[in-house]
């Protein structure tokens, strides 16, 4: 075993020693511990009002997902330090768990009451979904094709016809494009212009001047301006036209960073969810 | 500074900021740290654009994210549910996400199961399931919500769900209420819904920090309010929670504001990092230069 192997092992192993004796050893009784009650005939977590009425009671199921929650969490941690055993585990646990969600979702949501279920009604309501029309839509034969381009798809895994499965394909690209291209163009292209036209001169409810709404859009019409120039190689970036494309540039990079500010409040709100995870609902730790 | 240190906190192995920022952030959650939060105006714009709705009127929860986003999204739908059941608005919850619906039983078990047990699914609120096909779904479901949803989550028929019986399409919704952790989300719900029907759809969006820089441009003509990250689910959360809710608000309704204190030590973190890398990097280039 190698030495980081050894250290990490031997974390778990104190982490889990501690969670056990923080379990048996909580005044509170909740370390360890998810609580639930019923609600209008569902089990739903229960709070500290519900535990101190008694209507409170321990889940077992529910507490045996919290703790491999929790080592789950710090598996993937483990990463920090260095690639190990532990964090390959946890990574192809959540890959291979994804894909089947994903598949099963996929079939029972689309296959079965929107394929399936419109071309054979009855029969889906019989075997799959009791609470679907048996009665069939006028028009549903249609749906023969996405069947048909379906079936074609899968034969992408026959390698001596596999070549089949490029027309379907070629079908998803080309409606994708479509769609995407007139989108693109009315939400992002036409309405951006629309919305970077602005009065310079702003009057509030009085009639006077709003300064500081002038300068905003004053401002904002500038600034596209000038990144657009940045963006404009056909002309030299010299004299104005260098100075407009230089403010372009600053313009740019004050974006980038507030981006990259917003990312790095988004990271630390995850990370924030994990400890908090660890330490209150698993340790039920506070200082 | 001598330049062995300088030389040494240069090439600083990386896993002690990794144990930095641990710290920075687990030290405020152990210490409960809260700092108050004062709303901006595009939280505002959220909190009134839901206010404007009258009781009964339908709006649509569209939880466009899954666990790996919970940690920023899940205050603001919390506060969605909460702010939409106040209001006593009809609810009608569906994801583009494989994982969105349990995102959304989870949101409908923390506030309305346990706090508006009256309200009565089916009547009050319903959820519709996950559906895959991206942006398709919203271009479909914008002129026919049955052609693709047939069953709720539950596999119930949804002409036997009494508050569906009367909704032909999304245009029926008098306000869209999407939360997003990216594709197919805000984005798409702006492409496809409120772009292409703007005087009968109406939005606002909860999204990530990642997503956020990239929908400030829809503000205000195509998206109505917009809350950009944890900040934004704090600052609407207090809104909601000063309007709605009487004493202490519970912990699952603080959720936001509480993990605003991490925040902000872990960016104190990094502007302290991002200043003394650039110090490091400054006095390196000085000391070759001697």
């Amino acid at each position: 075993m190698k030495f980081e192997h050894t250290i990490l092992t031997l974390f778990f192993v104190l982490v889990a020693a501690f969670a056990i004796w923080q379990s048996l050893n909580d005044p509170e009784k909740l370390a360890g511990r998810v609580y639930v009650k019923q609600v209008a005939g569902e089990w739903v977590p229960a709070d500290e009002i519900d535990r101190k009425a008694g209507i409170a009671e321990v889940s077992l199921s529910r507490s045996i997902g919290l703790w491999v929650g929790a080592f789950f969490t710090m598996f993937i941690f483990s990463f920090l330090y260095r690639d190990n055993p532990f964090y390959k585990m946890a990574e192809a646990t959540v890959v291979g768990v994804s894909a089947g969600y994903v598949m099963v979702v996929g079939f029972w949501t689309t296959i079965i009451p929107n394929l399936l279920g419109k071309l054979t009604p009855g029969l889906i309501q019989q075997w799959a979904m009791p609470g679907l029309s048996p009665e069939q839509a006028p028009g549903a034969w249609v749906y023969i094709f996405p069947l048909v381009l379906g079936i074609m798809l899968m034969m992408r895994l026959v390698p001596k016809v596999s070549w089949i499965s490029v027309w379907p394909l070629a079908f998803i690209i080309g409606t994708t494009a479509g769609l995407r291209m007139v989108a693109f163009l009315e939400a992002d292209f036409l309405s951006q212009i629309e919305n970077s036209i602005v009065p310079f001169v702003v009057l509030d409810k009085t009639n006077s001047i709003d300064y500081w709404q002038s300068f905003q859009n004053i401002f904002l019409v500038v600034s596209i301006l000038a990144c657009l120039v940045y963006f404009f190689f056909s002309i030299e970036h010299k004299g104005a036209v260098g100075k407009v494309s230089r403010f372009g540039i600053w313009i740019l990079m004050i974006t980038f960073g507030a981006m990259f500010g917003m990312t790095v409040m988004g990271r630390i709100a995850l990370l924030a969810i994990r400890l908090e995870f660890l330490f209150r609902d698993w340790l039920n730790l506070h200082l | 500074m001598g330049i062995a240190v300088i030389e040494k906190l240069a090439n600083l192995d990386r896993r002690w900021i990794f144990l930095l920022m641990f710290l920075a952030v687990s030290i405020p959650i152990l210490l409960e740290l809260e700092f108050p939060e004062k709303p901006t105006k595009l939280a505002r714009d959220v909190f009134d654009e839901i206010e404007k709705l009258q009781p009964g009127d339908k709006v649509l929860l569209a939880f466009d994210y899954d666990p790996a986003s919970e940690g920023e999204l899940g205050p603001m739908a919390t506060s969605f549910i909460l702010h939409c059941a106040n209001k006593k608005l009809k609810m009608y919850f569906l994801s583009l996400f494989p994982v969105g619906p349990q995102m959304v039983e989870d949101g409908i078990t923390k506030v309305i199961l346990t706090d508006f047990p009256d309200l009565v699914y089916g009547e009050d609120y319903v959820n519709l399931g996950y559906k895959p096909g991206y942006e398709g779904v919203i271009k479909v479901i914008m002129t026919d919500l049955r052609e693709l949803y047939t069953t709720d989550a539950r596999g119930q028929n949804i002409d036997q769900i009494p508050m569906c019986q009367d909704v032909e399409s999304i245009q029926d919704m008098k306000l869209i209420l999407n939360v997003s952790a990216g594709y197919p989300g805000s984005k798409e719900w702006v492409q496809y819904g409120v772009t292409a029907y703007p005087d009968k759809i109406a939005m606002v969006a909860g999204v990530t920090g990642v997503q956020a820089p990239y929908m400030y441009p829809y503000v205000p003509k195509q998206l109505k309010g917009l809350l950009g990250a944890i900040k934004g689910a704090a600052e609407y959360e207090t809104l909601v929670n000063e309007k709605y809710v009487k004493g202490e608000p519970k912990p699952e309704y603080r959720e936001g504001v509480r993990r605003m204190g991490p925040q902000l030590v872990a960016h104190l973190l990094m502007i302290f990092l991002i200043l003394a890398g650039n110090i490091l990097y400054f006095l390196q280039k000085r000391i070759q230069r001697l």
